[in-house]
């Protein structure tokens, strides 16, 4: 069987569907951003699959700046995550409610 | 005839300025006698001009002015115009003069009462309010006046109003707020009637004013004018009490003396007979002639029965109301029977010395401190000369002894019933003038002849303030001389109503018939007197087997009509008003409220959504994205 | 038929992968799994014949994001096992399976979809070869590219510079303005941290 584009895409809608899951489901904010991670990985097989299909370089680029801006994200995302443990002893979402009602 | 415009607005509206003068500049401040002594002024200017009114009507004629449109509506244009002719002129100046004398005398008699000057002001409201109706040239107009007096009956019977309730056998007018509720419902029910006699009336001539309608009358159907006339004596009955609206009429005594002497006396309930001399063209036509009959009727019926209620009565205001229904019936029997002049002259004569009982019997009542208890009087001719004087005349007149004016007034009407050949109302108004005299007398007897009861349980009676006694005066001289002027007034008054005479035949034997009347009359007198005059061993002592006896508790529970009332239509009605305001609360202001409820409700569910959980957010994002992702799915698989 | 194989495998691993991610109790397998499956994501860009991208793929996210976790793991107590309080388990396993759904009712769109053109067609150089997938990139990311490239570029040095802030010590304490001797410096370390 050849492998189409509708392989490759469906195989991005699983994962994707995977980091969703994992995003609504972590209370962890650490086990949050790495289920973020993994959509972000997801969006970029698509890219680059899609790309390849129709011959346009146009998704491997967007992958390519896709993961630019995931690296800085996870740079001052962390950065955030760790004065947000200092201040509140936890990383538990259910803790660090402070913006209620 | 324009120049006597001025008068006519001088008479109208003369009691309004007393009356906003007393209500605006002193409602709420303390009594001062300012307000009864300008209220008695002007009410005495409005006698002035309706005196000179009256000498010109006499001389000229009718004086018809115009104040101005009020509604002016496609077809339909009612003015507020006034029409001073025969008959407007006669009610005002009795009724201006009644209420000038009753406003000096209020003036004594409400001296301690805190709400003094609130008291002018509804008083002089109510003049004007009769003036407005008596004066009044359509039937629009006289609709305002009608429930203007309505509503200031309302006010003035219930001027006590912080007075409690009290259980039906202990006062069978309950409290004065109630008595006030009553008089008004019992008027708004008929009030229903005339307006539907009014829109009828509108319908089928196109205007209210009254030349017009009494000329376009003849060419109505018969039907039309039977339910014309029907409507509009329904309206007339509720506002004289006729029977079956009659129970307020005793009820309202529960106001002040002044209020009762003024409007349940001589003026407010006599309006029921003044729109039936007023619309005489539509009742004396032959389509009419049954619903006339049945007037008669029904009056010569309530004369009987009130004076029947009048035999036993203690009360003595409540004595003098029973009169006052049966007079009314009286009038009513005349009017009905076509001897509208007669009936209008036994209203002016009924109207000075009924007032004239009613302040007398207010001089009792202020002496032995409000007690209104017959049985616990007794002798009080010497401490009361003077009101024992005035009461004596005006119970007199109301007999119809010879040379007082109710004499003349009354023994005109059971000639037209004679002459008409209503035999049977002829002798109901008899035996019922012997009744009149009777009660009258008895009450006269009981109150300051005999045994001076009220000594042994402690009262100290003194007449009332000089000036009052002579401001009664005019009243007493009107209630012995105004017969003397019979004839005089039938010239004047006949030319604007229809002369009734009385045939050849009954002419003949008038005096056979005056006779016959006055020995009944003279019989009652006779009675009372052997019975309730006596002293000493001839004393009145109370019979209590016979108050026990079922046709005095017939006649002391006014025939159980008002309990039937409110048994079978005040309670069910009470019921049946709960639970509306049920269904008014639960559905009514419940779908309202629920509308408001549902946005509170929304916005505390969505305020869940709110709860500073990261996790949560993500969930509402989630769902958000998918709703999102799925429409666009949609529009791609549609578009 | 390689190919087909490869894309098994590759695709397998990865979802497995993926899953232990998103459900383990535990951060260091979480994490371990993640590294992982990111490895396999690049082999999908191999296929594909995206060289360059699955290199870069390797290097940034593997190498460098995934290293960066690790550290920050570090901060925070790895062996205690993460008990989470679910409310609504099957809430999330319903808006996935949904999302799944729809991406993949979407993604069927360019299959059958006929109007797509490429923007940037895969070039043929002067000898009328088709261009290698490193070389391509650069002529596209230098030329067409450009902007975006220099942008990331300085996106890139201000989230480091940020990162470096929020997470360092005594950040707001200049080293040239104040002119303070090593020892005094030390001494104020030494007083933030008791």
């Amino acid at each position: 069987m050849e492998i189409g584009i509708s392989h490759y895409l469906i195989l991005s809608g699983i994962l994707f569907s995977i980091g969703f899951a994992g995003v609504l489901r972590r209370k962890n904010l650490l086990m949050l951003f790495f289920a973020t991670e993994i959509m972000l990985n997801a969006v970029n097989v698509a890219f680059a699959a899609i790309g390849n299909y129709y011959g346009d370089l146009s998704g491997q680029m967007f992958a390519f700046f896709i993961i630019a801006v995931a690296a800085s994200e996870v740079a001052v995302g962390l950065g955030l995550l760790i004065l947000l443990y200092k201040k509140y002893g936890s990383l538990d979402l259910e803790v660090i409610s402070s913006m209620k009602g | 005839m324009e120049d006597l415009g001025y008068l006519v607005y001088i008479a109208l509206f003369a009691p309004f300025v007393g009356s906003m003068f007393a209500g605006l500049l002193f409602g709420n401040a303390p009594r001062t006698h300012l307000t009864g002594i300008v209220a008695s002024a002007l009410i005495f200017v409005t006698f002035v001009s309706s005196v000179m009114l009256a000498m010109h009507v006499a001389e000229h004629g009718a004086v018809h002015v115009t104040m101005m449109d009020w509604i002016s509506a496609g077809d339909l244009t009612i003015p507020f115009g006034f029409l001073v002719d025969e008959v407007s002129v006669t009610m005002m100046v009795v009724v201006s003069l009644v209420s000038t004398i009753v406003h000096i005398y209020a003036t004594g008699y409400m001296n301690h009462d805190k709400s003094y000057n609130r008291f002018f002001s509804y008083l002089s409201a109510f003049v004007f309010s009769m003036m407005i109706l008596v004066m009044s040239d359509n039937f629009a107009g006289l609709f305002i006046g009608w429930e203007g007096v309505g509503v200031c009956s309302w006010l003035l019977v219930g001027f006590w109003y912080h007075k409690a309730d009290r259980p039906f056998e202990e006062n069978p007018s309950i409290s004065p707020s109630w008595a006030a509720n009553e008089a008004f419902i019992m008027n708004r029910i008929a009030d229903l009637g005339m307006l539907v006699g009014i829109f009828l009336i509108y319908w089928n001539v196109g205007s209210l004013q009254y030349d017009v309608v009494f000329d376009a009358l003849p060419n109505l159907a018969d039907g039309i004018l039977v339910a014309i006339a029907i409507a509009l004596f329904i309206g007339a009955m509720g506002k004289s009490a006729q029977f079956p609206l009659h129970t307020w009429l005793t009820d309202a005594m529960e106001g002040p003396t002044p209020v009762s002497a003024l409007i349940h006396a001589a003026t407010m309930v006599t309006a029921g007979v003044f729109l039936v001399i007023r619309a005489n063209p539509l009742f004396s036509l032959d389509a009419v002639s049954g619903v006339s009959m049945f007037i008669a009727i029904l009056g010569t019926f309530v004369a009987f029965y009130a004076a029947s209620m009048a035999l036993i009565a203690r009360d003595i205001k409540r004595i003098v109301a029973l009169s006052t229904l049966s007079q009314l019936g009286y009038m009513f029997a005349a009017a009905g029977l076509g001897a509208y002049w007669i009936a209008l002259f036994h209203l002016a004569a009924h109207a000075f010395f009924k007032a004239l009982l009613f302040l007398g019997a207010g001089n009792v009542m202020h002496a032995m401190d409000d007690e209104l208890d017959i049985f616990k009087m007794g002798g009080l001719k010497n401490a009361m000369r003077a009101s024992y004087i005035y009461m004596g005349i005006a119970s007199v007149a109301l007999a119809g002894l010879p040379f007082f004016t109710g004499f003349w007034s009354k023994d005109a009407i059971i000639e037209t019933a004679f002459n008409e050949g209503t035999f049977i109302i002829w002798g109901m108004l008899v035996i019922t003038a012997g009744m009149t005299a009777f009660y009258s007398f008895r009450q006269v007897f009981f109150s300051f002849h005999g045994e001076k009861r009220y000594e042994a349980l402690g009262f100290h009676p003194h007449d009332m303030y000089k000036y009052v006694l002579v401001a009664m005066a005019p009243l007493a001289v009107l209630a012995f001389g105004f017969g003397y002027f019979m004839d005089e007034y039938k010239e004047f008054i006949t030319r604007n109503l229809p002369a009734y005479e009385m045939s050849h035949h009954t002419h003949s034997i008038a005096w056979i018939l005056g006779g016959l009347v006055l020995i009944v009359a003279f019989a009652g007198v006779f009675f009372a007197y052997k019975k309730y005059a006596g002293k000493g061993a001839d004393a009145w002592q109370r019979d209590e087997k016979f108050e026990q006896s079922f046709i005095y508790k017939l006649l002391e529970n006014q025939y159980y009509v008002p309990k039937f009332y409110d048994q079978f239509i005040v309670q069910p009605y009470t019921i049946a008003s709960a639970k509306f305001w049920e269904f008014d609360k639960k559905v009514v202001d419940g779908s309202v409220d629920l509308i408001a409820k549902i946005f509170y409700v929304s916005g505390d569910v969505s305020r869940g959504m709110q709860n500073g959980n990261l996790s949560s957010y993500l969930n509402w994002m989630g769902v958000g994205a998918l709703l999102l992702v799925l429409g666009a799915v949609m529009t791609a698989f549609i578009g | 038929m390689y190919e087909v194989v490869a894309f098994y495998v590759f695709a397998v691993s990865t979802t497995i992968l993926f899953l232990i991610t998103a459900m383990s109790k535990n951060v260091l397998y979480a994490m371990s799994a993640l590294a992982a499956g990111m490895v396999m994501i690049s082999g999908f860009f191999f296929l594909l014949g995206a060289d360059f991208l699955g290199v870069v793929q390797l290097i940034v996210y593997v190498g460098a994001v995934m290293a960066l976790y690790a550290f920050a793991m570090m901060f925070f107590d790895a062996t205690k096992d993460i008990k989470e309080k679910h409310s609504n388990p099957a809430m999330v396993f319903l808006l996935g399976g949904l999302m799944a759904v729809l991406f993949v009712v979407m993604f069927s769109a360019p299959i059958i979809g006929d109007n797509v053109q490429a923007l940037y067609p895969y070039a043929v150089d002067e000898f009328g070869h088709a261009v290698k997938n490193a070389e391509h990139v650069g002529m596209v990311l230098f030329t067409k590219y450009l902007v975006p490239f220099e942008v990331a570029a300085v996106m890139l040095l201000v989230a480091m510079i940020a990162g470096i802030i929020l997470a360092g010590k005594k950040m707001d304490y200049s080293l040239t303005e104040c002119e303070a001797t090593d020892e005094e410096l030390h001494k104020e370390i030494k007083k933030e941290e008791a």
